[in-house]
This record gives C-alpha cells, structure tokens and sequence, in this order.
C-alpha cells in the first residue's frame, strides 16, 4: 500500500504519487469531508490535463465535487474499479480508490505541491 | 464567516456533537448533516431504527370554541377526518390557492389542536392564523421556542415502545397521545418524515436530553443510529414527501404537486377552494413529476428535457440509496406524463438518460400501514 507521506498534495486535496507515471487521487481528509461517494467521473486515457484545472467530479449523497489535476500531462490509465464501486473512494481513498494515472508534462511542477507534513499543517489550519 | 442573524441551537446541540453530528447551518438552525454516514443512516431507518432531533419544527396551539371552525377554513384537507387523539397531514392554502405550509393538525380534544408547522415558516404561519381568526373565539399560540422534537423512525421502533409507552402502540398512523414523560407533559404521535413506521415525541426542553438518551438505551439492541438531514432528505425524497420552501411554496397549488388527496372539495368553503375546484375540473397546466435516472446524480436546478426541448427543471434530486439511481421531482409541463415516460436531465452540461416515475420512489412501512394517503 502507498504510503501518505509519499505523496504530495494540491490545497484542493487531490494527492499525486510523482514519477514518469503519476497516479492521482483524494485525500483521505478529502472523502471524509465529502461523505459517501456514490458516482465519480472520470477523464479519457490520452486526455491532457492542464494544471489546477477540473479533470474529474466525484459525486457524494450530499454534493458534487470537481477533482483537479495537480499537475500538467497527459492520462495514461483511469481505475475502471471505482466508477464500478465509487465507495472505494472512502474505503480506500490511498490506495483501491486511485483515480486515474499520467505522465507529466514537466516534472518540476510536482515538486511545488505541499509535502505530507505541511499538507498535515494546511487540514489542520482549514479546520480553523 | 459571519450570518446576518445569529444561528440557532437546539437543547439537543451538545448531545448531537457529541455523538460526533457534522454540523451545519440549516435555514439558520444549527443541525447535524450527518453522524456515520448518510448512506448507513439511511439504511438503519429503512431496515430497524435511526433517531433525529428535529427541534426546529415549530409548534402552534389553536384552542377555544372555533378552533376547529378556523382550522377547517385555512385548511385544504378536511379536519372532521381529525377526531380526537388523530391528525391529518394538510395544506393550508392562501387565496391563490398556494401552499402557506404543509403542516399536521392534531386533535387533542374537540377545542384544542396542536398544529405542527415548518421551521421556516412558524412566524409567518402564526401570523396567517391570526389574520383568519378575526371575530372568532380562538386563542392561537406559537409554542415552537417552547418545545424539543425528536423522531424515532424505522420498522422496529414500535418494539422499542413496548414497555417505554405502550399507549402508543395503539396509535393508528397520524394517531396521537399526551403522556407524561420524566414528569413533564409530553406528546407522542405515530408520525415522520421518512415513509417507515415510527413516532415523535415533542416535548419541554427541560427533558428532550432524557429522552434522547432514553431511546437510544432502548433502541440499543436494534442497533438505532443518529442520523442528520442528510439521510433525512433522501428518506423524504424516496417517499415522495414534499419539502416546503424547496418543492411548494405560496405559488405552487395542491393539485401541482400531485397532492390531489389532500384536497377536500366537498368540506364546504375554505380559502382557495374556487382555485382549487377549477384545477380539479379543468387540470393543472404544470405538476410536479418524478424522475429516475442512471448514470449520474442530479441535483435541484438541473434542466429537464423531453424529446430535445425543456419542459422543466428539478426542485429536489440526490442519490436513492434504497434504488440506487438518481433521482428528483420538478414541475413538468405537459403534465400527467405515465411512468416510464424517457426524459433527459442535464448534468454538468450533458443530458443523461431518465425516465418518469411512479410516485413515490419507495413505500416504507409507514405506506403498507395504508392510512398515509386516508385510503
């Protein structure tokens, strides 16, 4: 299993694993927030992707939310599994619940996004 | 953020929090949206029991000689079906035939009946009350700061009353009783808002906290739940229940909601009767239609199209847990589509597949009781 403090974090909670194929998701803070996930929508394989924009929506009872690329690249595999068993997202939102995967377009932009720990801090002061 | 008034809390709010309610802001009453999860909530009221706090509800006493005389004239729906210890789910209707509220009149004795009235509405409501009641010998009370409310609701919650008040057993749907509880005056009546059997118990502040507490003790060995608004909406939904504000309003009539059974033409004159009697002869130009759909959930304000052209958009819509597919009401013209009738509804700019309901979604056990619909 991935570990959390691998990845890094967008401020509108996604996650992405950084590598030559990224794998994208929410963050644990993220499916607690939204509740039960019943629907989610996913982007093609070879879509691009721009950075911060809407990729994918991922539906709970109460609400719809727009899931955002954190970085810039191109879609190079989506989780079948998730649109078939959207609970994944809750049960497993590290893990089973993945959304999609890429390949960015420019490694550096990854390194921008906020590390587990100051991801931890940025929950922490939301919460306020 | 700051509110332009202050939001209000119910004698339940440190109780809630602590059973780990989300809370929200709910037409300016802080409530929980969920505890464990909308969908399990869900769950635990359609298969044994879940608990709500819905001490927002108001609470309007009507009593004296004309009590019933008044209540018969604001009222669409007949108060003779209300004897004493029953109510009737009713409209009270204005001159246009709109909705003022959708409300319970209970008749406690002959010239006494409390009324359960929408959060939202309880001022206006009182105020329309008294408007109607010039020359008559009434005394109109709102009571709603007065009074805690909690619903217990599920098929084997009427277990959970065997030894706690077994009087209300007896009681038929919309039956009612006064009781004392912890050594206050209480009412329990064999009502709800989720379409399964069940009963709320209104009651003093001063007690809510016990009673609470009392029926999650007895409600233990059917693993009873908190449950919030959020599984209180799709319980409603799946019900076919309208919610005031969101599905009806003063400019919607009975008829256009599909409500036709709540009308009581042949009662004698009431307000908003000529209105109504032409909409019984001659049809309504628009009603309220349900809607299922695959492949996505909708939501209120979603567009609904029929063969490419908009015929309507949705007043409420989520996720059905118990069917689980989308789905919504919304005032649809033509109306008197037949189930199964194909419509679209557009979601994030695309039209997804759906298709005309049978109303309701979902009968619970409070529709196998046969009385909800007086039939």
């Amino acid at each position: 299993m991935p570990k959390p403090e691998e990845a890094r974090y967008t401020k509108t909670h996604e996650w992405i694993h950084l590598g030559a194929e990224a794998s994208v998701g929410i963050s644990d803070h993220a499916q607690h927030e939204m509740g039960d996930v019943v629907f989610v929508e996913l982007p093609k394989v070879g879509q691009k992707l721009e950075k911060e924009k809407p990729c994918a929506v991922v539906e709970s009872v109460k609400s719809a939310f727009d899931i955002y690329s954190p970085v810039s690249g191109e879609v190079t595999a989506i989780n079948d599994a998730v649109t078939g068993e959207p609970a994944l997202l809750n049960q497993s939102p590290l893990d089973n619940g993945w959304l999609f995967k890429m390949k960015p377009s420019n490694p550096a932009e990854g390194e921008t996004l906020m590390n587990w720990a100051a991801y931890q801090d940025f929950v922490k002061q939301a919460a306020h | 953020m700051s509110t332009a008034t202050e939001i209000r809390r119910t004698t339940l709010n440190e109780t809630m929090r602590k059973a780990g309610g989300k809370m929200v802001d709910f037409h300016g009453w802080e409530l929980p949206i969920e505890f464990s999860g909308i969908l399990k909530e869900h769950e635990a009221v359609r298969k044994s029991a879940g608990i709500f706090d819905v001490s927002h509800m108001g609470q309007v006493f009507v009593t004296g000689a004309d009590a019933f005389k008044l209540l018969q004239r604001i009222n669409a729906n007949d108060l003779r079906k209300a004897t004493p210890g029953k109510g009737v789910y009713s409209h009270v209707t204005n001159e246009n035939a709109g909705l003022v509220d959708d409300i319970i009149a209970f008749c406690l004795a002959p010239d006494r009946y409390l009324v359960i009235v929408n959060a939202t509405t309880s001022t206006k409501d009182y105020e329309w009350f008294k408007s109607q009641a010039v020359k008559m010998h009434v005394k109109i009370e709102n009571k709603s700061d007065d009074f805690s409310m909690v619903a217990i609701q599920g098929p084997n919650v009427p277990k959970m009353f065997e030894l706690f008040a077994p009087e209300a057993l007896k009681l038929p749907r919309f039956g009612i009783v006064e009781k004392d509880i912890f050594g206050q005056h209480c009412y329990i009546s064999r009502t709800g808002y989720t379409g399964e059997d069940g009963f709320e118990i209104t009651a003093p502040h001063s007690i809510i906290t016990q009673v609470w507490e009392k029926m999650m003790e007895l409600g233990k060995p059917y693993d009873i739940v908190p449950c919030g608004l959020g599984c209180r909406d799709t319980l409603r939904l799946e019900s076919g229940y309208l919610l005031y504000g969101q599905d009806v309003d003063d400019f919607h009539t009975t008829y256009e909601t599909g409500y036709g059974w709540v009308v009581a033409l042949d009662k004698g004159d009431f307000i908003g009767r000529s209105i109504l009697a032409d909409q019984k002869a001659n049809g309504v130009k628009r009603r309220l239609t349900g809607l299922t759909l695959t492949g996505g959930v909708p939501r209120p304000g979603c567009k609904i199209f029929m063969d490419g052209k908009q015929v309507g958009e949705l007043n409420s819509a989520t996720y059905s847990p118990t069917l689980k597919k989308g789905i919504g009401v919304g005032y649809v013209v033509p109306p008197g589509l037949k189930p199964g009738t194909p419509l679209e509804v557009e979601i994030r700019g695309r039209r997804v597949k759906a298709e005309v309901s049978q109303m309701p979604f979902h009968k619970g056990t409070a529709f196998s009781k046969n009385i909800y619909t007086g039939k």
